[in-house]
């Protein structure tokens, strides 16, 4: 009972697809300048980790080895059109803030990774699981992005006004880096270093040691 | 099975299963959601048409909103009124790639990158009392990433600014994506597309703030100069004399 419950929440934080496996970072870049986006875009993607985990490990005793990539992608580009196709019935408005990125779940390195590395060795009921929780591990990073983007750049939260704009004829002048992709990369290592901190153990040993000086001189 | 499952005739036989599988899965999701997809666009669309007119929706009722504005189809290249189609069906965005429906636009003349023009064009009139009380007119142009689509309103003198939105764009949120800042489209209210007597639209985005008073002059959008300029161009097109000015000057003399 304890190795399914550590295959749905070790991703969370012990085991996170983003800070630690560093997959997926391409959508948590683009769908985090604005909570509800996010939201919507957190609960696409484990949905589709999750359905895709559950179909390829049913079938995976009958699918050749030679075409498993292919098979993969075929079920994950499915279960994204499934997706895609119900957003834009049920929730235009987001789904018109998403547009293209519902549709690049299919090269979200997360999806694969886990139909590869998980879902191809384990029974049904199992992957479901480890897509569950991968889809929670990347929902974690992504929400706590979104939620300082939106705060510094937006001075709003799920789209509430906390901190009224200047140009709003408010007080605070909105950080503009905050609304640009680029800052999610410094959120994210900022997440990662949080995180490390915490958990020693993720922290990875160093590729060499710098040698300790002992010339007098200086260097020229 | 699984004892020679990377024959050839099992690979076969996998990948068509697995085809036939997901192109229903597929399938049968899009049939079973269009047309609730479709009135969510044509609901787009209709709230666009109904901000840009400054009609609001009472109760999320946007039918009976949307029941004050007439629809009529204009010939572009006449400047008249046509009925050659059901303006409820006509699309101009369909229409884009056919030739004998539209036609490709010189360098010269695109002003607002958008290449091909549609012969026939759908615009939206709210009659008041005293004859036109809003025109909307759709109106598009490259931005920096993105074309934007939207609609401009003219009062009922074809020349002061109504409201000014855009429906579809994919500008960077925040700076160019401020087109959608109710804010800065408030600014349009009130400014005016030509000079009297004339009809070239003199009405341009400035960078910086524009003074309230210069009725020609629009606050530009800052950090978007390439946002801007799209904005300014494709006002500049539709409003000029291959998009609606040969239309906006019959109706002015009430031969539309």
């Amino acid at each position: 009972m304890s190795k399914t419950k550590d295959i749905l929440y070790a991703p969370i934080f012990a085991n996170n697809p983003i800070a630690l496996q560093i997959l997926g970072i391409c959508s948590a870049l683009a769908v985090t300048s604005s909570l509800n986006v996010t939201v919507v875009m957190c609960i696409a993607l484990t949905f589709v980790t999750a359905f895709a985990n559950l179909s390829i490990a049913s079938i995976r005793n009958i699918v050749p080895s030679n075409i498993r990539i292919i098979v993969q992608m075929t079920i994950i580009a499915s279960l994204v059109i499934l997706v895609d196709q119900i957003l834009k019935a049920y929730a235009y408005g987001i789904s018109k803030q998403l547009s293209v990125f519902v549709g690049l779940i299919i090269t979200n390195c997360i999806v694969m990774g886990r139909a590869e590395a998980f879902a191809m060795q384990n029974p049904p009921w199992p992957s479901f699981l480890d897509g569950i929780g991968n889809g929670l591990g990347y929902s974690v990073v992504l929400l706590f992005v979104a939620a300082i983007r939106e705060f510094f750049g937006s001075g709003t939260l799920f789209g509430y006004e906390i901190m009224t704009l200047t140009t709003n004829g408010g007080w605070y002048y909105s950080n503009g880096l905050m609304l640009l992709p680029p800052s999610a990369f410094f959120v994210i290592g900022g997440f990662i270093w949080i995180l490390r901190t915490l958990k020693t153990d993720q922290c990875e040993a160093a590729d060499f040691k710098i040698a300790p000086n002992n010339k007098s001189e200086p260097a020229l | 099975m699984p004892s020679n499952r990377d024959s050839v005739q099992h690979t076969i036989v996998v990948a068509f299963l697995l085809c036939v599988v997901c192109s229903v899965v597929v399938s049968t999701a899009a049939v079973l959601m269009r047309d609730k997809q479709k009135i969510n666009m044509a609901q787009e669309r209709q709230l666009n048409i109904l901000a840009a007119a400054g009609i609001p929706v009472v109760d999320g009722n946007i039918d009976a909103a949307f029941a004050q504005v007439t629809p009529r189809l204009v010939d572009l290249r006449t400047g008249r009124f046509s009925t050659d189609f059901d303006v409820n069906t006509y699309d101009a965005r369909k229409v884009i790639k056919d030739d004998m429906l539209s036609r490709a636009l010189t360098t010269t003349e695109d002003v607002a990158s958008i290449r091909r023009l549609a012969h026939y064009a759908t615009i939206y009139l709210v009659m008041g009392e005293q004859g036109i009380d809003r025109l909307i007119l759709p109106v598009y142009g490259y931005g920096l990433w993105s074309t934007l689509y939207g609609f401009i309103a003219l009062e009922g003198d074809i020349n002061t600014v109504a409201g000014l939105g855009f429906y579809e764009h994919a500008e960077t949120p925040g700076l160019g994506g401020e087109v959608d800042n109710p804010r800065w489209r408030a600014l349009w209210s009130g400014k005016q597309v030509y000079e009297p007597g004339h009809m070239q639209p003199v009405l341009f985005l400035v960078k910086g703030s524009a003074s309230a008073d210069d009725v020609h002059k629009v606050d530009g959008l800052a950090g978007a100069t390439l946002t801007s300029n799209g904005v300014t161009n494709l006002i500049h097109f539709w409003l000029g004399e291959f998009g609606f000015a040969p239309f906006l000057t019959n109706l002015k003399a009430g031969e539309a």
